[in-house]
C-alpha cells in the first residue's frame, strides 16, 4: 500500500480520520506543552498583538491617531487574518522538518499504517487553533483600544465563516505544497516558510492596498488567493469601509469568493501533485529520513 | 611529531579565531544562504514602507525603514545565532565537548559573536545598499566618526547582550525555540525598528534602551538623515554615553553569569540532556 495514494473507500477513510485525528492530538501537545498555560497564553497573545501594535504605532505617528480613516480597519483586519497565513502553512509544512530533524521519527511514521498527506494536515489542527486565538485577541484589542468598529449586527456571518472555511482549506493546501518541497531540503528548510510568508505579505495586499504597489508587481497579488479572502473577510466584517478601495471594487462579494473557490481548487490539485513528486523524489534521492541539524 | 601547546591569552585567541572561522566562512560557502538572509529581510522592509507610502508619510520614513530592516539582521543572528546557539550545541552534543576542552567559553561566546557580527554586517551592508536603491533613499552624514562609533559601541552592545543571553539559554531546553521567538516582535515594536522610538511614551523608550539597538538605531538615524535629529529621542553624545554603559555591563555580565550557569547546569546535569 503506498499511503499518499489511497483511494476513498470506506476502509481507507476510516485511515484517513485516524491519521487526522491523532495528528492533531500530537500537534496540539508539541504545540502546546513545552511550558506552563499562562507562559503559553503569554506566547500566544504577545506574538501577535507586538506584530498589530508596530502598524498601529506607524500608523498613529503619521496619521496623529486618526482610527476613523477606512485604511486603519483595511491595514488592521488584513494584518490580523493575516495570522493564519503564516501559522498555518508553517504549522504543516515545518511539521516535516520536525519529525525528521528534531524528534527523528519520520521513517517510523513512513512504516506505520496512516496516511502522510492527511497526518499533516492533522499537524496544523494545533497551528490553526493557536492562529484562532491570536487572530480574536487581535481583534478584540483593535475593538476594545483602538476604535476598530465592527458592528456585530451588520456583520456578514454566512459570508465570514464560509471565507474562513474556504480560505483555511487553502492555506492547507499551500501547506502542504510547502511540506512537499520540505521533503527534498536539506539545509534551507529554514528560509522556506520564511520566505513564503513574507512574500504573501507583500503581494497580497494584506496590509496595503494593491495599487500602492508598483504596476508591474500588482499582476502577482491578483494570482494570490490569499487577496481575495483577505477582502472577503474584511468586507464581511466591515462591509462598506473595505469596499471603499479601487483593487477589488469592480468584484462583488459572490465573484469574490467564486475567484477563492477557483484558486483553492487549483491549489488542492496542485498540492497533490506536487506533494506526491516531492515525495517519491525524496525517496529516490534517500533524504526522507535525513538529517542535516536544520 | 610534538604539538605546541597553546595556553592562556594565545589559546584564548585561537579559540576565538576557531568558533568565529565557520561563521564566516561557512556562511559564505552557502550562497543560498545569502539570498534567503537578504531577500528576506528585503521583503519585510518593502512591506513596511509600502504602507508608510498608503498613509501618506514623509520619504524620512522610508529611510527609517530601510535601516530599520538592515538592524534586524543584526538582532536576529543574536537571537537565531548566539542567545540559542548553545541549545543548538546541547542538542547536537558538542556543548559537552566545549565545556570538556581546555579552553574558555567566553572566547567560545566571542568567537561566535565576532564571526556572526562579521558575516551579518556584510548582509546589513547589501539590505541598506539595495533598499537604498530601490526606494531612493537620500543620506546626509552629519559626522561620520560619530556614525562608526555608534555602530561599535551598539555592536560591542548587542552581541555583550547575546553573550549574556546565550548562558540563560544553558539550562533551557525545547521552551528556547519558543522563546527566542517570542523575542522578536515585541523587540522590533519596542526598539522601534520601523518608526523613531520617540514616538512610543518616554518611559517605554527609556525602558527600550536597555536593548543596545534601540539608542544606536535612534543614534544613526539622527546621524544619517537630514532631518534626523528632529525625530531623535536623546542627543546623541547622550546615547553615546548610555551605550558606553550598556557595553560594559553587558560583557561583565555575560562573563559572571555564564559562569554561574555554567556551574549550575553541570550541577544539575542539563549540559547533556535533551527533552525534546
Amino acid at each position: 500500500m503506498k499511503p499518499s495514494t489511497l483511494n476513498l473507500t470506506l476502509f481507507n477513510i476510516r485511515i484517513l480520520w485516524r491519521s487526522f485525528k491523532i495528528a492533531s492530538w500530537l500537534g496540539w501537545q508539541v504545540e502546546s506543552n513545552w511550558t506552563d498555560p499562562f507562559l503559553f497564553a503569554v506566547y500566544s497573545f504577545v506574538k501577535p498583538l507586538s506584530g498589530a501594535a508596530i502598524l498601529v504605532v506607524m500608523y498613529s505617528v503619521i496619521t496623529k491617531g486618526d482610527y476613523d480613516s477606512p485604511i486603519f480597519p483595511y491595514i488592521y483586519l488584513g494584518n490580523a487574518f493575516y495570522i493564519y497565513v503564516g501559522q498555518l502553512m508553517n504549522g504543516i509544512s515545518w511539521a516535516v522538518i520536525d519529525d525528521r530533524e528534531h524528534y527523528k521519527t519520520l521513517k517510523y511514521i513512513y512504516t506505520a499504517p496512516i496516511h502522510y498527506p492527511t497526518y499533516l494536515l492533522g499537524r496544523g489542527v494545533a497551528s490553526f487553533l493557536v492562529a484562532s486565538i491570536s487572530v480574536i485577541v487581535t481583534i478584540l484589542f483593535g475593538v476594545f483600544f483602538l476604535r476598530l468598529r465592527i458592528d456585530l449586527a451588520q456583520v456578514d456571518w454566512l459570508l465570514f465563516f464560509s471565507s474562513i472555511l474556504v480560505g483555511v482549506n487553502m492555506l492547507a493546501m499551500m501547506g502542504l505544497i510547502l511540506g512537499g518541497v520540505m521533503l527534498l531540503l536539506v539545509r534551507h528548510s529554514w528560509e522556506l516558510g520564511g520566505m513564503v510568508a513574507s512574500a504573501l505579505y507583500l503581494f497580497s495586499g494584506a496590509i496595503f492596498p494593491l495599487d500602492v504597489l508598483p504596476p508591474f508587481l500588482r499582476p502577482l497579488g491578483y494570482l494570490m488567493p490569499i487577496t481575495y479572502w483577505l477582502e472577503l473577510l474584511r468586507r464581511s466584517l466591515v462591509g462598506e469601509v473595505a469596499q471603499a478601495f479601487p483593487t477589488l471594487s469592480g468584484l462583488n462579494n459572490a465573484q469574490l469568493m467564486g475567484i477563492l473557490l477557483a484558486l483553492t481548487a487549483v491549489f488542492a490539485i496542485l498540492s497533490r501533485s506536487v506533494f506526491r513528486w516531492c515525495e517519491r523524489r525524496a525517496k529516490e534521492l534517500g533524504v526522507i529520513d535525513v538529517v542535516t541539524n536544520y | 611529531m610534538r604539538m605546541k601547546k597553546s595556553s592562556g591569552v594565545a589559546l584564548f585567541i585561537q579559540t576565538v579565531i576557531a568558533r568565529a572561522y565557520p561563521r564566516v566562512i561557512g556562511q559564505q560557502r552557502e550562497k543560498s544562504w545569502m539570498f534567503f538572509e537578504i531577500f528576506l529581510p528585503l521583503l519585510s522592509v518593502s512591506a513596511y514602507v509600502f504602507v508608510y507610502r498608503a498613509i501618506g508619510a514623509p520619504e524620512e520614513y522610508v529611510g527609517f525603514v530601510v535601516l530599520g530592516g538592515a538592524m534586524v539582521a543584526f538582532w536576529m543572528n543574536i537571537l537565531w545565532g548566539m542567545s540559542s546557539q548553545l541549545y543548538w550545541e546541547k542538542e547536537q552534543g558538542n556543548l559537552a565537548l566545549y565545556i570538556m576542552a581546555p579552553n574558555s567559553m567566553m572566547a567560545i561566546l566571542l568567537g561566535m559573536a565576532l564571526g556572526g557580527l562579521f558575516a551579518t554586517a556584510l548582509r546589513a551592508v547589501v539590505i541598506v545598499g539595495l533598499g537604498s536603491w530601490m526606494f531612493q533613499v537620500r543620506y546626509a552624514i552629519a559626522s561620520f566618526p560619530q556614525l562608526v562609533l555608534v555602530f561599535f559601541l551598539a555592536m560591542v552592545a548587542l552581541y555583550g547582550l547575546g553573550m549574556m543571553t546565550s548562558s540563560i539559554f544553558l539550562l533551557l531546553s525545547r521552551e528556547a525555540w519558543h522563546l527566542a521567538a517570542l523575542a522578536q516582535e515585541p523587540i522590533y515594536l519596542a526598539s522601534g525598528f520601523y518608526f523613531p522610538i520617540k514616538s512610543l511614551n518616554f518611559w517605554v523608550a527609556m525602558g527600550a534602551s536597555l536593548i543596545p539597538l534601540t539608542l544606536g538605531l535612534d543614534a544613526m538615524r539622527q546621524l544619517v538623515f537630514p532631518a534626523g535629529d528632529t525625530f531623535g529621542f536623546l542627543s546623541v553624545p547622550v546615547e553615546i554615553g548610555a551605550l558606553v554603559m550598556l557595553s560594559f555591563a553587558f560583557l561583565l555580565g555575560a562573563k559572571l553569569l555564564l559562569d554561574y550557569m555554567e556551574r549550575l547546569a553541570i550541577r544539575e546535569g542539563r549540559l547533556t540532556e535533551t527533552r525534546r
